[in-house]
């Protein structure tokens, strides 16, 4: 059965234009249900006209859904397909720099550390704008930042960056930053912030807001680039560290660099979103299985992927329940992991 | 391209591994490092395809150090297949075999024409022509190695190092991927487990022995009884193979 089945997996080509085309057109359709659907339902019609409105920077026509539409609903949904497109590539490049396909971004403690930022500018700085005066999202970068810091101190050792070394630093200074978040959510004001807190470690998108798009828009479009030009040092190194130096690849170097990009790349959005499980470990792995494993298309391909998974995902979120929305991790944990599951042990059978 | 090492020394967490280490693959030759588990045979490879630094020593090909070039330029003088595997990214093999082309691409570039067919033709020298399309990972052992070596010739090198290519083969596929070495006309650098394999295919043998050359020279003068003792600790004969007429050596087992 296996065989056959990968007779047949091996018979069609990847080809990655028509991929990426599908993947576009679905998110522009997810877009526009995103912006419509929704706590109260707006007619497309409304939305192309609330944009253009938005767009032209006409003033909001009184008594229409102008304001639902362009201050809260687009840049929502654009924020959505900007993470998700960021946590498909962090996904992706994570997965290469361990070279484990089931690796995931958070796994390197990026998101421990923003998450920490994050909980103590909401528990000690509540009401004051944020921990010394930092808003949230520049906290919870901070935070990103010093475990960063924290991981390439210890991984670096013996000068090697090994995949195992890693993981290793990465999980360790995670768990222990946990620690730390867990014992402020304790000493969580009221309930009020406690859910907040809550909210926001589960990963959410309510915080959009055009102002708030900029910084991870341009995060992600330069993490592209810069993943790009390495697309085929990263497919040598997914081979092994010495076939990777045999192909004239500095190694250490690249694995430098990857930690950097995914680190950097990986706070700029858990700052903005928090730390939204599963996409950066499914994305990529689902993206292999239709376009194979090699870089220069796998890139693209995960960030659309990535985008349109998570502004569908957060449509779930915001409608599944008549008077409640979910927090976006909850949607994405509870698809994904059936997902994982089953891709692993489709894995499992196969070897 | 004549490949020579000159008094290598590699010294790996503050210990000296190999040290004055010189052998040499004159132009179109096959050359064999064989020795004992840990008698620093892949640290010497190593260096060659500049995994590891020298700590003394140089890597000339051509009369050219290595180590002077820049790494993607020393890569298209020297192609390596280490003793790794890959692990299972979804990758067809086209895209294995496209690694090849690594050192000659810039940031960016695609694979052109001139790419494809030399992916195509490298994988028509191995005899995978048909496939290109399948998945690296769900190949057998034999074929893996086939398509590896396919990469290393898609890179076009004036040398090829091979870290005991034959590892984990059946003795069928061990015998196709050696002729396929042999057929290549490249001059070549390997180390190999199998001595008997190493008489027969290499032009040239080195044995190395804790770190250090103790013999080099052809099959027939280098592998005798009292080096076979002396250097792996074991009682064998040297007789003429009845078929091929190279040396066979004929390990006693019983100790």
């Amino acid at each position: 059965m296996a065989a056959v089945a990968d007779e047949a997996r091996a018979a069609r080509e990847p080809r990655p234009v028509p991929v990426a085309v599908a993947l576009s057109v679905a998110l522009l359709a997810a877009l526009v249900a995103s912006v419509c659907l929704g706590s109260s339902r707006v007619p497309p019609g409304d939305v192309w006209s609330a944009v253009v409105r938005g767009v032209t920077g006409e003033a909001p026509v009184p008594g229409t859904h102008d304001l639902i539409v362009w201050r809260l609903r687009v840049p929502r949904a654009l924020l959505a397909a900007v993470v998700g497109a960021g946590l498909g590539l962090v996904g992706t490049a994570a997965q290469a720099l361990v070279r484990n396909p089931l690796a995931d971004p958070y796994l390197l403690g990026i998101s421990s550390g923003a998450s920490l930022g994050a909980v103590a500018a909401i528990v000690l700085g509540a009401g004051t704008g944020g921990l010394f005066g930092l808003g949230l999202p520049a906290a919870a970068f901070a935070g990103a930042l010093a475990s960063f810091a924290l991981v390439w101190t210890l991984a670096r050792r013996g000068g090697g960056f090994s995949p195992l070394r890693l993981v290793l630093a990465g999980v360790g200074i995670g768990q222990f930053l946990s620690g730390f978040t867990h014992y402020l959510v304790l000493q969580a004001g009221d309930d009020q912030q406690t859910r907040g807190v809550l909210f926001w470690l589960m990963g959410s998108l309510g915080g959009a807001e055009w102002s708030a798009l900029a910084v991870p828009a341009a995060a992600v479009a330069l993490g592209l680039a810069a993943l790009l030009a390495r697309a085929r040092a990263l497919d040598a190194m997914l081979m092994g560290d010495e076939t990777a130096a045999g192909l004239g690849v500095d190694v250490p170097r690249l694995r430098r660099e990857m930690f950097v990009v995914t680190s950097v790349l990986t706070g700029v959005l858990v700052s903005v979103s928090g730390a939204i499980g599963f996409v950066g470990l499914m994305v990529p792995h689902v993206c292999r299985l239709v376009v194979g494993g090699a870089h220069r298309r796998l890139l693209p391909v995960a960030a659309l992927f990535g985008a349109v998974l998570l502004v569908v995902v957060d449509l779930v979120a915001r409608t599944a329940l008549p008077d409640q929305e979910l927090p976006v991790g909850v949607v994405t944990a509870l698809v994904g992991a059936p997902t994982l599951l089953y891709l692993l042990d489709r894995r499992l059978e196969r070897d | 391209m004549r490949i020579a090492i000159e008094d290598l020394e590699v010294v790996l967490s503050g210990r000296s591994v190999v040290s004055g280490v010189r052998l040499i693959a004159e132009d179109g030759e096959i050359a064999g490092l064989v020795g004992p588990n840990g008698s620093g045979k892949s640290t010497v490879l190593r260096t060659v395809y500049r995994y590891l630094r020298p700590h003394a020593g140089r890597v000339l090909v051509g009369g050219t150090d290595l180590r002077a070039l820049p790494a993607a330029e020393s890569a298209r003088r020297v192609a390596a297949l280490p003793q790794e595997r890959g692990s299972d990214f979804e990758l067809s093999v086209r895209a294995v075999v496209a690694m090849g082309r690594t050192p000659y691409k810039r940031a960016f570039a695609g694979d052109d024409a001139a790419d494809a067919e030399i992916v195509a033709a490298a994988l028509a020298s191995v005899g995978l022509s048909g496939a290109g399309r399948r998945r690296f990972s769900a190949l057998s052992g034999g074929e893996r190695q086939r398509v590896l070596l396919a990469r290393a010739l898609a890179q076009d090198p004036k040398v090829l190092v091979l870290d005991e290519p034959t590892n984990h083969l059946d003795v069928r596929h061990q015998v196709e991927l050696l002729s396929l070495l042999r057929a290549q006309r490249r001059t070549t650098l390997l180390s190999l487990h199998d001595l008997n394999a190493a008489a027969s295919l290499c032009d040239r043998l080195h044995v190395l022995h804790e770190g250090a050359v103790v013999a080099s020279g052809k099959p027939r003068d280098v592998l005798t009884p009292e080096l076979l003792a002396e250097v792996f600790g074991v009682r064998a004969a040297v007789v003429e193979h009845p078929l091929t007429g190279d040396p066979l050596i004929a390990f006693d087992h019983r100790g």
